[in-house]
């Protein structure tokens, strides 16, 4: 994700005042995809024709946005400019979430039925392996340097690490149950990995594989198992991740050089996926409950605004684009 | 009968990429069903499969191979069916085989004898029978219910209707003990949460075949003239865990009113319909594997192996003490598709669990309600808290 906002940072210096930023959410039970201008947060365009979408991301250079269309059993893509319907790629049985390797190729999708990672050439739209992991693969992340992409197998509760040039799992970290989500640190140093049912956040050295530290959440009035920790963001120069904290409607603010939780943030109901706008000064959160977004001035770490979207928005990026 | 369970890491080769792994551990768990005679079920829709609840085992064996692959574990399965007069002899060749973990789905009287001849050589988790006198004054150490008790599942049932005001309730046992111990549950639970029962019948059980040419016909005629002449109320609840009428009750009954318990809204650990919490995701590998629907007792198989593959994978191999001390310790935890971590009562060797509240194809809720807080976990505001166990193990 880090490489993919440099990259967009880039193209809008270069650009200039002619790109807009969007904000593309997927609606779940809406069956669509919204989509926002990120100035005015207004609804400018809903996507329509796919079944359950769910993870959603976009190609580095921001003209590409993929869906995984868990109901339809693929991937579709769509022109982030004129929401035209692009070839879809194949995904493997019930795709959930995926992760594109920092250059804009392969693209990596969790099989939660089917116990593997699929990779698929977004070019060429071929299948090019599918790795076996644990019991329902859920999260995936990359490595900034493209080098390990892990996967999160929510029943097994690893984070399995698999090398990208020869699909082999070099290390398998075990971590609290169902883990949801894995992020890199910018600098690659740090793995975060996420564990709903066990509540916490494992830190995981990627020079050791070892979790060093696990983060756990206290909200005075919160249920402890409301604590629900899903999607993670790491913010661009390393210094904050966010955390979303699923039942219990917080987003946690994580001080990454310390790695101790600075916050909690009051956002919409059963906050789901994050993230950032482009230029990085805002975060955006899918609450699946409340069939809204909330805003984050990540600047002050203010809630800003909450914007209707769909039905059960679940995973959101943002683009800049012509 | 008996079969043994090959699901040992059939990914095995997923292990090559791993560091050097420990010697590799061999968890033996064995799954007892016994039969006993019974009446049919009214509707054939609900006739058993021949491999109830061990397709959950089968599931859980399955799971639990994949994760040790990584670990260098592995896990044999052995399912036994016996009837209630061969199953202490079958139980007996286990434990002699060094069989330490031991899956039972039997009724209260055969698992208590169960857990009874294990003593200190097997830990007993009962998958099946939800006697709340198995968590009371007939617990044993050695003993744990990962199937929720009957107090568990009528006060799921108790806290929706009193969310939902219909607080005056007319109850309907059989008369079979089973059912009145079910009733007694109820009339527990309507008092814990301030429910009013303002009737209650009891419905013989006269005998007779389940089905017959004529079907609803005289059930049509004989079911509200039974339940004619009751005072005003909101909602039937119907306590027949022998299965013989509450079937015939929804749309049959004198006045107007929904059914609840045994037939209408029924409280379930598991429902083929439960979808949420990464439900889908058991439901579509259960069946694949099984080839039919799951149902509660495959569910609580599946929960029983994943406790026990949750202890190896957490103690990295550890051996019976310490897996059965990491089980009972507040240190293990599982995840279930039910939305939040499942653990242990120490009291009384309970699974702490929410309860789905199932309507015909649907799940209409989940309980515990949201407005029912406790101190300690909001799950306890379900079936026996500790202040008013009878278990003293």
């Amino acid at each position: 994700m880090k490489a993919v906002f440099a990259a967009l940072a880039c193209s809008t210096v270069l650009a200039g005042p002619a790109l807009a930023d969007k904000i593309f959410v997927s609606n779940e039970k809406g069956n669509s995809v919204t989509v926002l201008d990120a100035a005015t947060l207004e609804v400018i365009h809903t996507i329509q024709g796919m079944q359950r979408p769910r993870g959603i991301t976009a190609s580095p250079d921001g003209k590409h946005i993929y869906v995984c269309a868990s109901d339809d059993d693929l991937v579709r893509v769509y022109d982030s400019a004129t929401y035209e319907e692009l070839p879809s790629l194949p995904s493997g049985p019930d795709p959930e979430l995926f992760v594109l390797h920092p250059s804009g190729n392969p693209l990596y999708i969790a099989n939660e039925d089917d116990n593997i990672v699929t990779v698929v050439d977004v070019v060429t739209r071929q299948v090019l392996a599918e790795v076996p992991v644990g019991v329902e693969p859920e999260g995936m992340g990359v490595s900034p340097d493209g080098k390990i992409v892990v996967n999160t197998s929510e029943t097994t509760n690893m984070a399995h690490m698999i090398d990208t040039s020869t699909y082999e799992i070099v290390a398998n970290v075990l971590v609290d149950s169902r883990p949801r989500f894995a992020e890199y640190t910018p600098d690659g140093h740090l793995l975060f990995v996420t564990a709903e049912i066990g509540g916490t956040v494992s830190v995981i050295d990627t020079a050791t594989n070892e979790i060093t530290k696990k983060l756990t959440f206290e909200v005075a009035g919160i249920l402890p198992e409301a604590l629900q920790p899903v999607g993670l963001r790491v913010t661009a120069d390393g210094a904050k991740a966010y955390v979303a904290l699923g039942p219990a409607n917080r987003v946690a603010v994580i001080d990454v050089a310390n790695l101790e939780i600075t916050d909690y943030l009051l956002v919409g109901q059963r906050v789901w996926q994050l993230g950032f706008s482009p230029d990085g000064k805002f975060l955006y959160t899918t609450n699946g409950n409340s069939n809204d977004i909330s805003v984050i001035d990540t600047a002050t770490d203010e809630v800003t605004v909450s914007v209707p979207v769909g039905e059960q928005p679940w995973g959101v990026v943002a683009v800049a684009t012509p | 009968m008996s079969k043994l369970n090959g699901a040992i890491c059939g990914l095995g080769l997923l292990a090559l990429g791993l560091p050097a792994l420990a010697e590799s551990v061999e968890y033996r768990v064995a799954v007892i069903r016994v039969d006993a005679p019974g009446p049919m079920p009214i509707s054939r829709l609900d006739l058993p499969p021949d491999d109830l609840g061990l397709a959950g085992a089968d599931l859980g064996t399955a799971d639990n191979a994949t994760t040790g692959s990584f670990l260098g574990q592995s896990f044999v399965t052995e399912t036994v069916v016996a009837t209630p007069e061969t199953v202490e002899a079958e139980l007996q060749r286990l434990l002699d085989a060094g069989i330490t973990y031991v899956v039972t789905l039997a009724d209260a009287e055969t698992t208590v004898r169960l857990a009874d001849i294990a003593g200190d050589r097997a830990l007993v988790f009962n998958a099946l029978a939800t006697d709340d006198a198995l968590r009371g004054a007939d617990c044993r150490a050695n003993l744990l219910h990962v199937a929720p008790s009957d107090a568990m599942m009528t006060d799921a049932l108790a806290q929706y209707l009193a969310w939902k005001r219909w607080d005056e309730v007319v109850l309907i046992a059989g008369s079979h003990p089973e059912d009145q111990a079910l009733a007694a549950a109820y009339r527990h639970s309507a008092e814990k949460f301030g429910l009013r029962i303002v009737e209650e019948r009891v419905y013989e059980d006269t005998g007779g075949a389940r089905r017959t040419d004529s079907g609803h016909v005289q059930v049509q005629k004989q079911m509200p003239v039974f339940t004619q002449g009751l005072p005003a109320h909101d909602v039937v609840i119907a306590a027949d865990r022998a299965g013989v009428f509450a079937d015939w009750l929804p749309y049959h009954t004198w006045d107007a009113r929904p059914v609840a318990g045994s037939a209408g809204l029924v409280p379930e650990s598991w429902n083929p319909a439960q979808e949420a919490w990464g439900g889908t995701q058991f439901q579509t590998r259960f069946e694949k594997s099984a080839h039919r629907p799951a149902r509660p007792e495959d569910f609580q198989a599946w929960m029983a192996l994943r406790v026990i593959g949750e202890a190896a994978t957490r103690t990295k191999g550890g051996d019976y003490g310490v897996m059965h001390d990491f089980i009972l310790s507040d240190k293990f935890d599982l995840a279930a598709f039910k939305g939040q971590k499942l653990t242990f009562r120490d009291w009384d060797g309970q699974l702490r669990q929410p309860i789905l509240l199932v309507a015909g194809n649907v799940v209409a809720s989940v309980s515990p309600q949201d407005e029912y807080l406790h101190q300690v976990s909001q799950l306890d505001t379900l079936g026996t808290d500790r202040p008013e166990t009878e278990c003293k193990k």
